[in-house]
């Protein structure tokens, strides 16, 4: 009855067992978020910077990490997205006739939308994956191709439907965590009345350096950061896919 | 005296369909309960020839948690701390519409108008929420010392009288905090160790069992709980179960 | 028929071992075997249902809340009484055993007195084991407090819901008792007869509250924990749904009704506010520890604050009178709980009543905080200030509390020997419902331990006294017996849901109660009695002729419900006044206005007690009054059992 199978069976069964695994797949993605924000960070830097971070995470253990990496995303994304599917639908069964008059004591928006706000994010992650990490526009590609990681994030952000749908994204990451940040403590039983101040504070703060932080990006791009630099790069990069090179050729910085 | 229209669930039987119907609640004096308001309204009812509103109701001083009315959208109305029995029509405004509805989940079955079967929560507790002591067994009550501060903790919990307005409060109909209020009453003592584990995977496998969402950590249960109960009661059963289980996998 | 008492012989202390030792034990493989039906599930009923269980017996519970734990048990805030000594303040089984029976006014049996107190500590024992949470010291052990004037600390509290917290105790052994198959439990489901199959009780009918089907259920013993009978004065401290039928239908099947007249009466109560008052709450007596009771001295000041024109705080301090103070200077606002009520509808009587309704009399603090602060009061009464301000919009800490006294607790019950069997062979009573405990009025704290005591230590060995003499599953619901009572409660069902009258359920009860409240209340007489008595049967008549009840009875039907219950109400009522008509002195809670002391009587004389105190006549009256029924509207058949006093001395009460 009680062999390990049957207990990880009986855990993602019960409803705590299935929160808990939403909350330690919720924790990695968190944490993921933080360390995209920080490397993406880089691209206010010098696009020399962020073209070398680019090139250190796709070669990092062999070329091996990132896929490594990708793996335990993609798998915590998915145990995520089906576990709280999964808890949705057993939590609208379990209220068959809604009130009449519907109100609500403490619990804010944000709280209340949790599977609008990452049903959302989700289409945007597809989006975002699709359109930075497979690129299935060919100008990406191409820049990407010759380690152009930097101005292939610039020139991914002149459009502005793109850059429109990325901060209704983050905004709807923000709400999403700002709740699901310290719901995190309270699911894995390390919330406290004590602590609990504390916690809300903590998961208002990090959501919005979230939000701030990954709009400031399309946003200062939009508005002319980087552009210069970006349009000589995919000129220089253009005629050296021309000339049939695989790389951009090593040019002396002049001073 | 206040003139009042209400928005009341009538429903015949479990079976039936069920309307929000309107009712005038004429001449209410400031000082009745909310429950004399109905009775009152009742009265009125019966006296034109109509079946009255049934809900249910017993102590009528919030300790046998037996009424259960929505109002206005929220367990036992939005006023903290007190169950709908305790709640006084001077806190409501003349020309008001008020609606009253059943505590609405799918593991409380409608009975009639505002009653619902809350033996779901019966089945928990028998379920594990309780020390196996034969009657007669016991050993003298002093000899096992408890922290006061820990037979305070479980006295916080053990105040919870079973209204179920958790579970109608919460937008996923979830039992969390009743669950969690009763395990923690029992675990925090001594006298519940031993059976602490046993106690906490028997009452969270029939809470599942009896068809209760699931808790996604908005606190609404607590705001509505007439006894205040908190809802670190819950972080402390999430921890309680997770430790159950793996010890149940690992011996 | 002569009452048995069957109180075992020897010095009291030994008679509950000996009684343990000579009674039959049932062989255990023999005990599953054996059926017990156990109607109410408070905690005399929960109690006895989950230890019969676990020592093997097959039980059936029945309760009309919807949950066993909701019983009107858990509304008890002070606490339980037992003779630990734990306080080492010199208490002991023979002095709790003392101060209940003298508490009573001596119309209790000493024997079941004792052995109550004796087994109060095991109720401590096995309430902490099942985790019930007592308050506790910081050194880990259980606290105690003074409670209801007693001069030792015994009584065990759990904060201000000691009743809700032993009842979640036995109403968790019971679910146990009922996942491992020894209990089935029926929630909303009210017992409407007893069904007796040669003269022993061998069963009951039911209806089920939702579906309105009737049902029976036979078993080798009926056990009755439904509670007292306070709600005949329809206003109450009790629960909505606390009712009489249970007991009635017993008396009428044969089961003497013990002391009906015996009621109490709680001084400190939030008084009526209006006529849709459903129910009174109370408040806990400590209060009168600060507050001083007063009322105005003119009745044109008492007017003008009932008609809103004058506040309480208008009212000069010579123009008040604190008449606790002035009529028993010794005790002033701490007097007992009869004379501070009876003091407080003396002045509401002569016109001085100050709540809308013109009862209810003020509980001051305005001394207490000037003396010692807001801070203070607060600290000791705040959630009382609270639960007031709640209730009645008002701030105690402005303006004076008004209080008013209410009915509360009931010690008359079903007759029952010392092994708690009425005069029905098989049918046995617990808890309040029974009479045996409290004599005429009964101590603070006391309630929870008897109710305990009786489910979990005594009735678990006393029932085997009789199951020996039965041959186990000799009666099925086969027997024509069943049948007759199922078809006369279907006619009664059927008659009250036909009458189609003009006036609602509730109409017949406020008149029912405010008649008994008035004549058969806080204070009778031969002449209230009389007119009372007069009265009910007008009552019941036009009630079988004119209630209306709407619906069908074949589902949820509120109505029907009350209406059982008003009908078997109104029937004991008139129990209730002819006992009290008959018991011509006054003890306890039964206060005859023809007796009491005056300054003339020689007791009074020579200090031992004071004018207006209950005059008892132990000469007479030292007997216990079973009321045997002979028919509606006929005057029901008095059978006394007389007291003896070996072990307490008769004394006057006195509170100088």
């Amino acid at each position: 009855m009680s062999s390990p199978i049957c207990s990880i069976c009986r855990f993602w069964h019960s409803s705590i067992g299935k929160k808990i695994v939403v909350a330690l797949t919720g924790a990695f993605l968190v944490l993921f978020l933080a360390g995209h924000l920080t490397g993406n960070m880089l691209i206010f830097q010098s696009s020399h910077d962020f073209n070398e971070y680019a090139h250190f995470l796709h070669t990092m253990a062999h070329g091996w990490g990132i896929w490594v990496f990708r793996i335990l995303l993609l798998g915590s994304l998915v145990l995520h997205v089906l576990a709280t599917i999964q808890l949705t639908i057993a939590n609208r069964k379990a209220r068959p006739v809604r009130y009449q008059k519907e109100a609500t004591m403490v619990a804010p928006k944000s709280s209340r939308i949790m599977i609008v706000s990452g049903l959302t994010i989700l289409s945007f992650v597809v989006f975002h994956i699709l359109h930075y990490t497979v690129r299935v526009d060919g100008d990406l590609r191409l820049l990407a191709d010759f380690g152009q990681n930097w101005a292939m994030t610039v020139a991914g952000f002149q459009n502005l439907l793109v850059v429109i749908f990325y901060v209704i994204a983050m905004a709807l990451l923000c709400s999403h965590l700002s709740h699901g940040v310290a719901a995190i403590f309270q699911t894995l039983g390390i919330r406290t009345k004590k602590s609990s101040q504390s916690i809300k504070a903590f998961s208002k703060a990090f959501s919005t350096v979230i939000f701030v932080g990954f709009i400031a990006i399309p946003i200062s791009i939009y508005f002319g950061f980087g552009r210069e630099e970006m349009e000589a790069t995919v000129k220089l990069v253009e005629e050296a896919h021309k000339a049939g090179l695989s790389s951009l050729p090593v040019v002396e910085k002049s001073h | 005296m206040l003139n009042l229209t209400l928005k009341v669930w009538r429903q015949k039987s479990a079976t039936s369909e069920g309307v929000l119907e309107t009712h005038d609640a004429k001449n209410i004096p400031l000082e009745a309960s909310f429950l004399e308001m109905l009775d009152i309204v009742n009265e009125r009812i019966l006296n034109d020839g109509g079946e009255p509103i049934y809900f249910d109701h017993d102590c009528r001083e919030g300790i046998c948690g037996m009424c259960s009315l929505t109002i206005n959208g929220i367990p036992h109305s939005k006023e903290r701390g007190i169950t709908a029995c305790q709640l006084h029509m001077r806190k409501f405004k003349d020309g008001e519409t008020i609606w009253i509805e059943p505590f609405r989940a799918k593991a409380f079955p409608l009975l009639r108008d505002l009653i619902v079967d809350r033996s779901a929560f019966d089945r928990i507790i028998a379920s594990g929420g309780f020390i196996d002591v034969r009657t007669g067994a016991a050993q003298d009550a002093n000899a096992l010392p408890v922290a006061k501060t820990r037979s305070d903790a479980a006295m916080d919990a053990a105040a919870c009288i079973g209204c179920g307005a958790c579970v109608a409060a919460c937008k996923n109909a979830s039992a969390m905090l009743f669950v969690s209020a009763k395990a923690a009453h029992l675990n925090l003592l001594p006298q519940g160790a031993p059976e602490k584990d046993k106690r906490v995977l028997g009452m969270v496998r029939q809470m599942d069992a009896e068809g209760f969402g699931n808790c996604t950590n908005l606190y609404e249960c607590e705001a509505v709980c007439p006894k205040e109960i908190s809802v670190d009661n819950i972080a402390r059963l999430n921890r309680d179960y997770a430790t159950a289980l793996a010890k149940e996998a690992a011996f | 028929m002569s009452l048995d008492s069957k109180i075992p012989d020897g010095p009291i202390e030994q008679k509950w071992t000996k009684h343990k030792m000579d009674s039959k034990l049932i062989n255990p493989s023999n005990k599953r075997k054996f059926k017990i039906l156990i109607v109410g599930t408070g905690l005399a009923g929960g109690s006895a249902a989950a230890t019969l269980a676990e020592m093997g017996y097959q039980v059936e519970c029945f309760c009309y809340q919807d949950s066993p734990r909701r019983a009107h048990s858990i509304a008890a805030q002070g606490g339980i009484n037992a003779a630990k000594n734990y306080q080492n303040d010199g208490d002991s089984v023979h002095r709790l055993f003392y101060d209940t029976v003298k508490g009573g006014d001596f119309r209790a049996r000493e024997a079941n007195v004792y052995r109550l107190a004796e087994v109060s500590t095991n109720i401590i024992d096995q309430c902490t084991a099942q985790g019930v949470p007592f308050a506790r010291e910081y050194g880990g052990l259980l606290a105690n407090r003074s409670f209801g004037g007693a001069q030792v600390s015994r009584t065990f509290y759990a904060r201000g819901q000691t009743g809700q917290q032993l009842l979640i105790g036995c109403y968790q052994a019971l679910e146990k008792e009922i996942s491992k198959g020894g209990v089935t439990l029926h929630p909303r489901t009210e017992m409407m007869d007893v069904v007796k199959v040669d003269g022993h009780a061998k069963g009951i009918v039911v209806r089920n509250l939702v579906t309105g089907k009737i049902s029976s259920h036979a078993g080798d013993a009926v056990i009755l924990a439904t509670g007292g009978y306070s709600n005949v004065f329809f206003l109450s401290t009790n629960a909505m749904g606390c009712n009489v039928s249970a007991a009635m239908r017993a008396n009428k099947q044969g089961a003497f009704f013990a002391n009906p007249c015996y009621t109490q009466i709680h001084p400190t109560c939030i008084p009526v506010s209006g006529d849709y008052q459903s129910k009174l709450t109370l408040m806990s007596e400590s209060l009168r520890n600060d507050g001083r009771i007063w009322a105005p001295k003119s009745k044109e000041d008492a007017a003008a604050i009932r008609e809103g024109k004058k506040a309480a705080i208008d009212i000069a301090e010579e123009d008040r009178d604190y008449f606790l103070e002035r009529k028993y200077p010794a005790f002033g606002n701490l007097a007992p709980r009869d004379v501070s009520s009876r003091a407080a509808k003396e002045a509401c009587d002569d016109g001085r009543g100050v709540a809308s309704t013109g009862l209810g009399v003020y509980l001051d603090f305005k001394d207490a905080i000037a003396r010692l602060g807001e801070d203070v009061i607060r600290a000791r009464y705040g959630n009382l200030f609270q639960m007031y301000e709640k209730i009645m919009g008002d701030n105690p800490y402005k303006t004076p509390m008004m209080i008013y006294p209410a009915v509360h607790y009931t010690m008359g019950g079903l007759w029952v020997d010392y092994n708690l069997q009425t005069t029905i062979p098989g049918l046995h009573c617990l808890g309040e419902a029974n009479f045996s405990e409290h004599g005429a009025n009964r101590l603070g704290a006391s309630a929870l331990m008897q109710g305990l005591a009786d489910g979990y230590f005594v009735i678990p060995t006393t029932i085997g006294v009789y199951l020996a003499t039965q041959n186990p599953g000799s009666v099925t619901t086969d027997a024509p017996e069943f049948k007759a009572i199922e078809t006369d409660v279907k006619e009664r069902i059927n008659t009250l849901i036909n009458i189609n009258g003009n006036r609602t359920v509730d109409s017949y009860h406020r008149e029912l109660g405010l008649l008994v409240w008035d004549n058969c209340g806080m204070a009778r007489s031969k002449e209230s009695l009389e007119l009372a008595l007069k009265r009910i049967p007008e009552i019941r008549e036009d009630f079988w002729k004119n209630v209306r009840i709407p619906g069908e009875s074949d589902c949820l039907n509120g109505e029907l419900e009350k209406a059982a219950r008003v009908a078997d109400f109104i029937e004991f009522a008139e129990i209730m006044c002819y006992d009290a008509l008959q018991r011509e002195e006054s003890c306890g809670g039964h206060f005859r206005t023809e007796y009491q002391f005056t300054e003339d009587s020689q007791e009074v004389k020579e200090g031992r007690t004071q004018p207006g105190e209950a005059l008892r006549r132990d000469d007479e009256f030292a007997y216990v009054a079973a009321w045997e029924f002979n028919g509606v509207g006929v005057p029901p058949t008095l059978h006394k059992e007389d007291l003896t006093f070996n072990d307490c001395k008769l004394a006057i009460r006195s509170y100088a």
